[in-house]
């Protein structure tokens, strides 16, 4: 399985998500350039966290109108895995590629700790490895997690599956609705989420549960 | 040349912390009865044309491109 992870100004968490992709793949990914838009011919692109453009005007707005954007919206129509953390999930909703918007957090606060994950559909290309149910430990980073969708939006996202992962255990960093913390489009191939995963996946970072994530996105998960 | 000012605020409804806590700031200085605070944007720009209808149309294309995000925020166009 190919990956590819997109880099912008402003972004800096694609070296540990290289990182990650390489460690549990077993190859390194390819990486695709703000101005690029010939996207090369992978299975799973990622957009990693950071502050891509200086969160100017708002998070993620920039990068979400960049060429590079529509190429990976376009690979995405075709079936293409699209995953976005963090800045990458801003990225993804103000794209148009997921549904909601991300706000400040309610406490105003950047926060930056660890915090539990309920794994709420198991049954999606990103969460397969793990249990349904299953609760998660995962770092979070961020000013601007706070996801918000009107009320219709909210029905029709949870009445999908299309909530992947909520903060559990009064957890909640962010003031996100529902606890939302990560959703996936209606077709199921785009996921976005502010928790970072790739910072949780071996003994070193003192755990693995982010593991399951790449491992299902990937499809190495051992039998 | 026009000049249009662009004003962008949260949509009623959506919760607006910075607006609570510049509200909150507000009392501690002493302005009471002070409520609903919301906090937005305003962007100011020239366009080269002279033709109003158009200078409109196209800032409103901006908006929506761009300027505002429409899931959480409504915005206002002034041209002068």
């Amino acid at each position: 399985m190919k990956s590819a992870v997109v880099q912008l100004p402003g972004l800096n968490r694609d070296r540990d998500m290289i990182a990650a992709l390489t460690k549990i793949s077993g190859k390194a990914p390819v990486t695709i350039w703000q101005t690029e838009t010939d996207i090369p011919d992978v299975d799973l692109i990622v957009i990693p966290g950071g502050f891509s453009y200086g969160d100017y005007l708002r998070c993620g707005a920039i990068a979400a109108r960049m060429p590079v954007m529509q190429a990976i919206k376009a690979k995405a129509e075709t079936g293409v895995k699209v995953l976005g953390v963090c800045n990458g999930f801003q990225i993804l909703v103000e794209a148009g590629l997921l549904p909601g918007a991300l706000m400040r957090n309610s406490s105003l606060k950047f926060v930056c700790k660890e915090i539990m994950l309920e794994v709420v559909n198991a049954n999606t290309d990103f969460s397969r490895a793990y249990e349904q149910g299953q609760i998660i430990r995962c770092p979070v980073a961020h000013h601007d997690g706070n996801y918000f969708a009107d009320a219709e939006t909210l029905k029709t996202i949870e009445g999908n599956g299309q909530v992947v992962f909520r903060y559990a255990a009064g957890t909640n960093p962010n003031g996100s609705i529902n606890d939302i913390a990560g959703v996936v489009n209606a077709k199921g191939n785009v996921l976005g989420m502010m928790p970072h995963p790739e910072n949780l996946i071996e003994a070193a970072h003192g755990g693995a549960d982010g593991r399951g994530l790449f491992a299902s996105a990937l499809d190495v998960i051992a039998a | 040349m026009i000049n249009a000012r662009v004003t962008v605020t949260l949509k009623n409804g959506v919760l607006d912390p910075q607006g609570k806590a510049i509200e909150g700031a507000l009392g501690a200085l002493g302005f009471d009865g002070i409520g609903h605070v919301r906090q937005g944007k305003v962007f100011d720009l020239q366009i080269e044309t002279a033709d109003k209808a158009k200078a409109e149309a196209e800032v409103k294309a901006m908006c929506e491109k761009l300027l505002a995000n429409t899931v959480i925020e409504n915005y206002a166009i002034s041209i002068a």
